[in-house]
């Protein structure tokens, strides 16, 4: 792919991101009536969930692209795959950021072990922090490229089996379980906000995962050129 | 079936080191012993049944990271995991092999722990027997391949933990579930779910943790 | 009829590469000799050629089945703990070796470590670890060897052990050994190989 072509499709999907985010923002602010019981407070959830979803997302590919490296043992994988894990960390830590803002609005704490979701992404978050030191403490080369594919698949077997783990807790130690009054009952206004929301989000993603890629590259290439001119 | 005879060879073998080094099996008796001991004195007198399970869970699941910090130590010294990945049998008989020894010691950790917490705490019904089984399983699934994982590294001791923890969480929640709940088999069927998919994983994947 | 073929290989190790631009061919029945200094990247050379390294440049094919090739690493890659018996029979067993008894005892005998079967590895003498080593590497008949410093630690008797050894292996097996001293296999070598 031409460098001229490669970089229109970046500023292409940058904007997109901008644009989807920003008409997002407007939406949910402006044009999305209150929520029923909740409030004004309830509009974080056009920002809390899609990140969420995002988050997942990021993950998923970071699986997808950890088993094409097993597959095909072409190491270009390996920084996609971790690239994408990045990505999906830096969402997840979004995620409970706003999570936690949201609990705070509705029930006055900064945390709830009633959360589900919430927990959901406390657990994958101390998983992939755990990539993170995995990746650190191997030297790089196939091997740790391998051993980041392997745990990066673990981490989607993972996120299921949680889920089930956590709602099963929930019968234990917590009675009464926090959920938002979101459930699935969207009115046309507000699943079309949640869809532009989503969209932006998501197209953010790709921008970010883009960028840090190629910036990555880039950084190989040259310490390449390095080694070749010694 | 040739497989299964290597795993019988390479089980053997690591029952047959420990009983040489007798070094980890002991440790863990002690180390199981030990915690429950802390644990009556870092509870405070009214504690209920739930929270004196969630602690015994608590003690298995370190009890088991003590014994995991081993699984792949003499191959990792002699780096004798090349003599063994260079072999022409499957590579998951490694995994099997060692993780049938690891099943081994927790389960030999568990005879002893058990009838201790049923002196020192409370009653041992037959749900938490059956929960610890599974639990077993899944532990040492998940267990023996993380250790590979990190006896690749620099960091290995620190590293193990790390990995295993936040892995095994579901395992606490079944666990603490199947012995204290009304309805056990629910949270029971979620362990042996919880044993089949990460036993598929870590059998399947085990080749590419110990290969480039 | 070509056992090993490298074309470019390369290996780094994160930033450090070790070895770079390795063109080189073994036929099968040859013999190559790969010298140089320490830190050349003899080790990583064989490992590569073992198949318990990739390469990250390059292409490296070999014509052997793990089955068919016999490693003698650095490290002797025995368990300590355990005898030269029950070593070499859990190999024997893991290569699926015929008349597994018969085999290691000839081995063991042929080694000079006979007497020691029921001692453990851990008290073995450098030089009768080497020679352990060595008899799980030629355990399963390879077909194709590679050895690493195979006469680090040898006394005078191993010495000329394995040079009689190296001399049959050299007439029916493709053999790439690793050595700081060359003169000590040069007249078997069909062809050598400097590492910088």
């Amino acid at each position: 792919m031409s460098t001229s072509l490669r970089n229109n499709q970046a500023v292409l999907l940058a904007g997109s991101a901008a644009i989807l985010l920003l008409a997002g923002t407007a939406l949910a602010f402006y044009w999305v009536p209150n929520a029923p019981l909740e409030g004004f407070r309830q509009r974080i959830f056009y920002y809390h969930v899609p990140i969420a979803l995002t988050s997942y997302a990021c993950f998923g590919w970071a699986a997808w692209k950890a088993l094409r490296l097993l597959w095909t043992r072409e190491q270009r994988y390996d920084l996609e795959s971790y690239t994408a894990v990045h990505m999906g960390v830096i969402f997840g830590i979004l995620t409970l950021v706003t999570g936690s803002i949201w609990a705070r609005t509705s029930w006055g704490h900064w945390w709830v072990w009633g959360s589900r979701q919430l927990v959901l992404f406390l657990v994958l978050f101390l998983f992939y922090a755990a990539y993170f030191m995995l990746r650190y403490s191997v030297d790089p080369g196939p091997r740790r490229a391998n051993l980041s594919a392997v745990y990066a698949l673990f981490g989607v077997a993972l996120i299921p089996v949680s889920f089930l783990a956590i709602r099963l807790a929930a019968d234990l130690v917590h009675p009464v379980v926090f959920s938002h009054d979101v459930g699935n009952k969207l009115t046309a206004s507000q699943f079309t906000t949640f869809l532009v929301c989503l969209a932006g989000m998501l197209t953010l993603a790709g921008t970010l995962y883009r960028n840090e890629l190629t910036g990555k590259r880039v950084d190989a290439r040259l310490r390449e050129l390095r080694e070749a001119l010694e | 079936m040739r497989y299964f005879g290597d795993v019988a060879a390479l089980a053997r073998k690591d029952l047959l080191l420990e009983l040489r080094s007798r070094d980890t099996l002991p440790a863990m008796l002690l180390f199981v012993l030990s915690t429950l001991v802390v644990f009556h004195f870092a509870l405070p007198a009214e504690t209920s049944e739930t929270a004196e399970t969630g602690l015994l869970w608590v003690a298995l699941l370190f009890t088991a990271l003590l014994g995991l910090v081993r699984a792949f130590v003499a191959e990792r010294e002699q780096r004798v995991l090349d003599g063994l990945v260079l072999a022409p049998c499957d590579r998951s008989a490694i995994w099997l092999g060692k993780g049938i020894g690891v099943v081994a010691f927790l389960v030999l950790a568990e005879v002893v722990a058990l009838p201790a917490y049923a002196l020192f705490f409370g009653p041992v019904g037959w749900e938490l027997v059956v929960a610890v089984a599974l639990a077993d399983i899944g532990l040492a699934a998940v267990g023996t391949l993380l250790a590979a994982m990190a006896a690749a590294s620099r960091a290995r001791e620190l590293l193990l933990p790390l990995l295993f923890l936040p892995l095994v969480i579901p395992v606490v929640v079944g666990g603490v579930g199947a012995s204290v709940s009304a309805h056990p088999g629910r949270y029971l069927a979620f362990l042996g779910l919880y044993d089949a998919v990460f036993a598929i994983l870590s059998w399947a994947s085990f080749e590419y943790v110990v290969t480039e | 009829m070509t056992v090993i073929r490298a074309r470019g290989l390369g290996r780094d190790f994160g930033a450090k590469r070790v070895l770079r631009g390795l063109d080189f061919d073994v036929a099968r029945g040859g013999f190559l000799v790969v010298t140089g200094p320490n830190g050349a990247g003899k080790s990583t050379l064989l490992s590569l050629c073992a198949g318990l390294l990739a390469p990250t440049s390059g292409e490296l094919r070999v014509d052997a089945e793990r089955a068919e090739i016999g490693y003698l690493a650095h490290e002797p890659l025995v368990y300590r703990e355990l005898t030269p018996l029950e070593n070499l029979d859990l190999y024997g067993r893991l290569y699926r070796i015929p008349e597994r008894r018969e085999r290691i005892g000839m081995l063991l005998e042929r080694f000079g470590l006979w007497e020691a079967r029921h001692e453990r590895a851990e008290s073995f003498s450098r030089g009768m670890t080497q020679r352990l080593a060595l008899c799980r590497a030629l355990l399963h008949e390879p077909r194709l060897l590679l050895l690493d410093e195979p006469y680090a630690g040898l006394d005078e008797a191993g010495t000329e052990l394995l040079d009689d050894e190296l001399q049959t292996l050299a007439r029916e097996r493709t053999l790439v050994v690793a050595t700081h001293e060359p003169e000590r296999v040069g007249r078997l070598a069909t062809s050598t190989l400097a590492l910088a």
